[in-house]
């Protein structure tokens, strides 16, 4: 009998084309290459430089979401895109999607968003596969059971060439979730709570599989969720074991395995989860009970606090006084009541229907507080489409909240839309760094739910008193 | 890819530990379809203030830093975005190797395939580096060694294959198409999805 194996050290098994050697990495096989307009003109430069065709474009699949304009009027109708460059990126991905025979879910297609909503919607993400894309969220995949991981634009070109990238080994890294959140609590809280715990750079050179009771009882938005932010825990890749509730989300998908295949699949991606005994290089326990609501108070993901506690204290620390400048914020403060000027809710960690559900739950019949922009951009055409036939849309609206078309928009203001300077944003993306939301931008990391609760009262508010009030 | 054996050269220090790569170069200018000209955008918004003048206090901007070729950061450099345009704009700036005690996954990766040696180095030799800008030092890809004033000579950590990518002026991409056997035969028994 072989030695127990972990769900990753099984994935990659499968997929090695030619195993590492002590002088050259892995030739490691990608089954699903998604590509965006951001990470990929430069690889396509190189394949025309050396008369290159793109290997496999049955196994890759290119949208356009970073850059993009979420305003109707650029998309649909025929007004120009504010920003020339983006323009210019977005014609420049047509062109080389057609020169090379990769479909494109483009500019107006029903089915754009952003790449990482997009692949599990369609569900081309699925168990056991190896994805790659030139972009760090691409962990998100992880959640079905998948080897997910982002790369740079010279490993798309690698991609695009060869189907296949040069890896050395990972290491392995449990985070044990165990029982349950409370209610009130969020996959979103969890994943700050996890960053917070293990450190910014606590999974480098590691792949990270959730694990406990807490994972197993989650949906697959939720455990998108969590698997999306892993990269801030400096992991390249966070899993979660395939089981029930991953094939109920896929059986329907367009794209999934049909009939007999499907079948097949399944009976495949069961065997795909952790054998008893196999051995982590590192875990951590996580014990989900105690976590409340979190929220993010300085420039990076790892500098959280539960919403109802303080910012820690650590003048002296030259990143802690930097953060606190950058910020505007003091030393020992609540974060509650805290000022918001903007609420962001969307993003490939928060802006699926389930988070624009529970940001709507929290809204409806209330108003956004004077002062405060609140701006709603759906994850995807089709989560658009959804929301909207669910009248979320007027909820939304209702309470004064901008509502648009699908990208990453806010994330990371690519396209324009930006947190002015100085001004205070919570926002349901996964980055706070530095002028990431805009030059000068402030920005706090929480669920959908706080996210919702603070744009209500100006303030960083707690979504659970809102709830009782 | 130009082949790099040594890189001699005084360092410019900036200890700001977990310098993720929208510092580098932020999201704004990644409209680019080019690699050209990234270095104008390097730390971009601590370079620069408002009206596009360089601010006086930054390292970069001070005539000290001028020529310095190798970057000594504080732990955790090139965290967050995969985005390849940070190891582009700082060499497009100039910078031909950088040194920490850690550095992120995705940005090491991304710097070894366009030869920025990426040298991580032991909580000592750091503080050294540290508390001594300027310093000329000698990152020896060849012996994957950094050498310090005075003789001292640090080991690095550098995979084979990527240290003789750079050392020869090869890229990668050239080695994965030489596997072409292997690779039709994997789609062969490869299941059908």
């Amino acid at each position: 009998m072989s030695a127990p194996k972990t769900m990753f050290e099984k994935v990659w098994a499968a997929h090695e084309v030619v195993p590492q050697t002590a002088d050259t990495p892995a030739v490691i096989f990608i089954d699903l290459h998604l590509t965006h307009e951001v990470t990929s003109p430069q690889a396509f430069a190189v394949l025309r430089e050396r008369g290159l065709k793109v290997r496999r474009p049955d196994l890759t699949l290119a949208t356009m979401d970073h850059a993009t304009p979420t305003r109707t009027e650029q998309i649909f109708g025929g007004a120009p895109i504010t920003i020339d460059a983006a323009a210019k990126q977005i014609r420049t991905l047509e062109k080389n999607c057609a020169d090379f025979g990769i479909e494109l879910l483009g500019l107006q297609d029903p089915l754009r968003g952003i790449v990482h909503i997009i692949g599990p919607e369609l569900g081309v993400t699925q168990p056991g596969k190896t994805i790659v894309c030139g972009d760090s969220h691409t962990s998100t995949h992880g959640a079905f059971g998948a080897l997910a991981f982002g790369i740079g634009t010279t490993e798309v070109g690698h991609v695009f060439a060869t189907q296949c990238l040069l890896q050395n080994k990972p290491k392995t890294f449990a985070v044990n979730v165990n029982g349950r959140l409370k209610p009130g609590v969020t996959a979103k809280d969890l994943i700050l709570a996890i960053i917070g715990k293990v450190g910014v750079a606590g999974g480098t050179g590691h792949v990270i599989e959730y694990r406990g009771e807490a994972i197993r009882a989650m949906s697959m938005e939720e455990r998108m969720t969590v698997c999306n932010m892993t990269i801030e825990a400096g992991a390249r890749a966070g899993m979660i074991a395939p089981d029930e509730t991953t094939f109920a989300y896929l059986r329907d998908t367009p794209r999934a395995p049909k009939g007999a295949d499907w079948d097949a699949a399944v009976a495949r991606w069961k065997q795909l989860v952790t054998d008893e005994g196999a051995v982590f290089d590192k875990s951590v326990e996580i014990d989900a009970a105690a976590l409340e609501p979190m929220i993010t108070y300085g420039t990076n993901p790892g500098m959280v606090v539960p919403i109802t506690g303080r910012i820690p204290d650590r003048k002296g620390e030259p990143a802690f006084d930097a953060a606190m400048k950058y910020m505007g914020l003091t030393p020992g403060q609540a974060i509650q009541d805290a000022k918001v000027n903007v609420v962001f809710v969307g993003s490939c960690t928060n802006g699926r229907l389930s988070d624009l559900r529970a940001a709507a739950r929290v809204l409806k019949g209330r108003k956004v507080a004077a002062g405060v922009h609140m701006l709603v951009v759906p994850g995807s055409q089709e989560v658009k489409r959804q929301a909207e036939a669910e009248g979320l849309d007027k909820v939304f609206k209702d309470a004064g909240a901008d509502w648009r078309e699908s990208g990453c928009s806010m994330c990371l203001g690519m396209n324009g839309d930006t947190v002015p300077k100085g001004e205070y944003s919570v926002s349901t993306s996964n980055r706070n760094f530095e002028g990431r939301q805009g030059v000068g931008a402030r920005t706090l990391l929480a669920s959908p739910e706080t996210a919702a609760a603070s744009a209500v009262r100006g303030k960083v508010t707690d979504p659970r008193q809102l709830a009782s009030a | 890819m130009q082949a790099i054996k040594k890189i001699r050269s005084r360092t410019v220090v900036m200890p700001s530990v977990n310098i993720d790569t929208d510092q580098i170069i932020p999201g704004r200018f990644l409209t680019a379809v080019t690699k050209d000209g990234l270095g104008k955008q390097l730390f971009a918004d601590w370079r620069y203030d408002a009206a596009g003048n360089p601010k006086p206090d930054f390292i970069l901007n001070r005539p000290e830093s001028k020529g310095c070729d190798v970057l000594v950061a504080g732990r955790n450099l090139g965290c967050g975005s995969s985005r390849e345009h940070a190891p582009w704009a700082l060499q497009d700036y100039g910078f031909k190797a950088v040194i920490s005690t850690e550095i992120a996954d995705i940005f090491r990766n991304n710097s070894l395939k366009n030869g920025l040696v990426p040298v991580i180095v032991d909580e000592a030799t750091h503080q050294w580096l540290l508390a001594n800008p300027g310093a000329e030092v000698e990152v020896d890809v060849e012996n994957a060694t950094l050498n310090l004033p005075g003789g001292k000579a640090v080991k690095f950590p550098i995979e084979p294959f990527p240290r003789y990518c750079i050392v020869n002026g090869v890229d990668e991409l050239g080695f994965i198409l030489s596997k072409e056997a292997q690779i039709a035969a994997y789609e062969a028994r490869r299941p059908r999805a």
